[in-house]
């Protein structure tokens, strides 16, 4: 199995001195999709964005280690050069143009992408989200958080990545979109073949549509491994799906205060 | 009446010249947020850059304007690049400085090469006047009116339909967000800065060609602060209407004050009165966005 992307020894230190990711290493398989799990704060976006290249308007920088995009480094090159070799980063909160009409939007996805494509294309997301057709000419601004969603997906979409990094698709939306959000996910990652790697605190809708998975907690990789053992692994259940060692909910305290001595025992 | 047309035409003309350079103002600052105080010496740096090409190097007036515009593409260019490049991620205030030395710069340079002295552009257009309504108007007012609409066009069209147009709308509304699409915001802000040269060339050529032009033009910014006030920072439409209105008002106030009074100057100040009283009723310009709120 080929990895599109490989992290190796990644630090990264925001302002100078801020060291928030600590020598932190995880591969994407190509075609399939990566979970990247983690508490806040953890440093899963901060990952992300050492991927595209974002990292560089928030005076953020690699320090060391390096990003292996298909074997070649690409740390600290500008994100238009990240996005035009194939890696589309989608930001956590959507980052909607909201002043812009949504087919607008989806023109600023299309922006590295070849003109002739650009119709097939946005048929192609219209396909997938008929609810954006629906309100193709409407202020974004004015949508839904769902649609929203949606939105900042099919911008990736009209951008025809090789390797779509997700940041926390299911941020603030009702369960039922979740499930929506997640299977077009899926359709997107088969379909097109799209290599996914997905940043999440839905830990269970993640590891349900992940191949393998990787926890992280301050800045490392603490666990790795196929999906649907991380679903089993007693631990991650705890702390991440909300179950107790019988299946029971467990209180927030408790958890709490067995995370904290984690913390510090780590 | 007819005086008070003819004032109505005067203004609408000089109003003409402020939206364009309002319209500069404005496309750098929704581009790039920043208030860029030397608009008024773009003016006049192209003006003479034009006057140059067209007196001393004895280019036909109409090779003399499009290599003015393509001086104005590479000023642009410069500007961005020494001046402003190097202060991406600083505070507003250094940037706002940053601009004022330029201003300072310009106004400087013009006088070591061109002096104070008021310089008058060869006559391009016939004088006599073409009647419009039954009203005697100049041919160079009629063609600043049309070229400034046209220019007004040409951008709306731009800015609504092209997709470099809707990428720089996107950078000014989220530049990190535009910088994830694999839009490279360094040539954005860089476009901006040519665009508000060149109008604001076109802005100071019409002008030459109508007034004549001298080391005071660069003072024409300050009008041009009430008008995208006005408008709203961010309006195109609104730099569009706030230049004219502004020119409007200060050409009629100008008048009336003459007529009645026998008061003179009032011209200066008339744009400045007008704009404290609408931003004391609307606080956000006559066009500005106020943030989108959903419910
Ligand atoms: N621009 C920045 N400047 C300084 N520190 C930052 C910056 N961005 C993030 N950090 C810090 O880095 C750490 C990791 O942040 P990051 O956003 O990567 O976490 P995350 O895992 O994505 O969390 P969440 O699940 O809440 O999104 C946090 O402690 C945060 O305060
Ligand atoms: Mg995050």
């Amino acid at each position: 199995m080929t990895h599109v992307l490989k992290l190796e020894n990644l630090e990264v230190v925001y302002n100078d001195v801020v060291l928030v990711l600590k020598g932190l290493s995880l591969a994407a398989a190509e075609g399939r999709i990566t979970a990247l799990l983690g508490a806040n704060g953890a440093g899963k976006s901060t990952t992300l964005k050492a991927i595209s290249g974002l990292l560089e308007s928030e005076d953020g920088e690699v320090t060391a280690g390096s990003v292996l995009y298909r074997g070649r480094p690409v740390q600290g090159l500008p994100p238009e050069r990240v996005v035009r070799m194939g890696v589309f980063q989608v930001m956590e909160g959507r980052r909607i143009f909201e002043d812009l009409s949504v087919e607008e939007n989806l023109r600023c996805g299309a922006f590295v992408s070849p003109r002739a494509e650009y119709a097939a294309n946005l048929d192609k997301v219209y396909g997938y989200f008929p609810r954006l057709k629906e309100r193709r000419g409407q202020l974004a601004g004015y949508m839904s958080g769902g649609e929203q969603q949606m939105l900042a997906i099919g911008r990736a979409i009209m951008a025809k990545p090789k390797l779509l990094l997700l940041d926390e698709p299911s941020l603030g939306l009702a369960p039922l979109l979740v499930e929506e959000i997640f299977e077009i996910v899926q359709m997107i990652n088969q379909k097109e073949g799209v290599t996914v790697l997905l940043v999440e605190q839905n830990a269970r809708a993640a590891l349900n549509v992940a191949e393998h998975g990787y926890i992280m907690e301050n800045g490392r990789i603490v666990m790795e491994g196929p999906a649907r053992d991380l679903l089993q692994n007693p631990d991650i259940q705890e702390f991440y799906l909300g179950m107790g060692h019988a299946g029971a909910k467990k209180s927030y305290r408790e958890v709490k205060h067995y995370r904290r001595r984690k913390r510090w025992l780590g | 009446m007819e005086y008070y047309l003819q004032l109505l035409i005067n203004g609408l003309v000089v109003g003409g010249i402020y939206s364009l350079v309002a319209l500069g103002f404005v496309i750098i600052y929704k581009a790039t947020q920043v208030v860029n105080f030397a608009q008024g010496e773009l003016v006049m740096v192209g003006a003479y850059v034009c006057f140059s090409l067209t007196v001393q190097f004895n280019i036909p007036f109409v090779w003399a304007f499009l290599l003015t515009l393509g001086f104005s593409v590479l000023l642009g260019l410069l500007v961005e690049r020494l001046a402003l490049r190097p202060l991406i991620g600083e505070s507003i205030i250094s940037v706002i400085m940053v601009t004022i030395g330029l201003s300072s710069i310009l106004r400087s340079l013009v006088q070591v090469f061109w002096g104070t002295q008021i310089k008058v552009y060869p006559q391009v257009l016939p004088v006599e006047p073409v009647v419009i309504a039954g009203l005697p108007v100049a041919p160079v007012y009629l063609a600043a009116f049309v070229l400034s609409a046209l220019l007004f066009g040409i951008f709306s069209l731009f800015f609504k339909y092209s997709r470099l147009g809707i990428a720089m709308r996107a950078t000014a509304f989220d530049q990190q967000a535009a910088q994830s699409m694999g839009i490279g915001i360094r040539n954005i802000f860089a476009m901006s800065w040519c665009i508000a040269c060149v109008v604001s060339a076109v802005g100071g050529v019409i002008l030459g060609n109508i007034n004549g032009i001298n080391s005071q033009l660069g003072y024409l910014g300050l009008k041009v602060f009430p008008a995208v006030i006005l408008g709203g920072l961010d309006s195109l439409l609104g730099a569009a209407l706030g230049g004219l209105i502004i020119g409007v008002l200060e050409n009629l106030c100008d008048g009336l004050a003459k007529e009645f009074l026998g008061l003179s100057g009032v011209r200066e100040v008339a744009a400045f009165v007008v704009l404290v009283v609408i931003l004391m009723i609307k606080p956000y310009g006559l066009f500005g966005t106020e943030e989108i709120e959903r419910v």
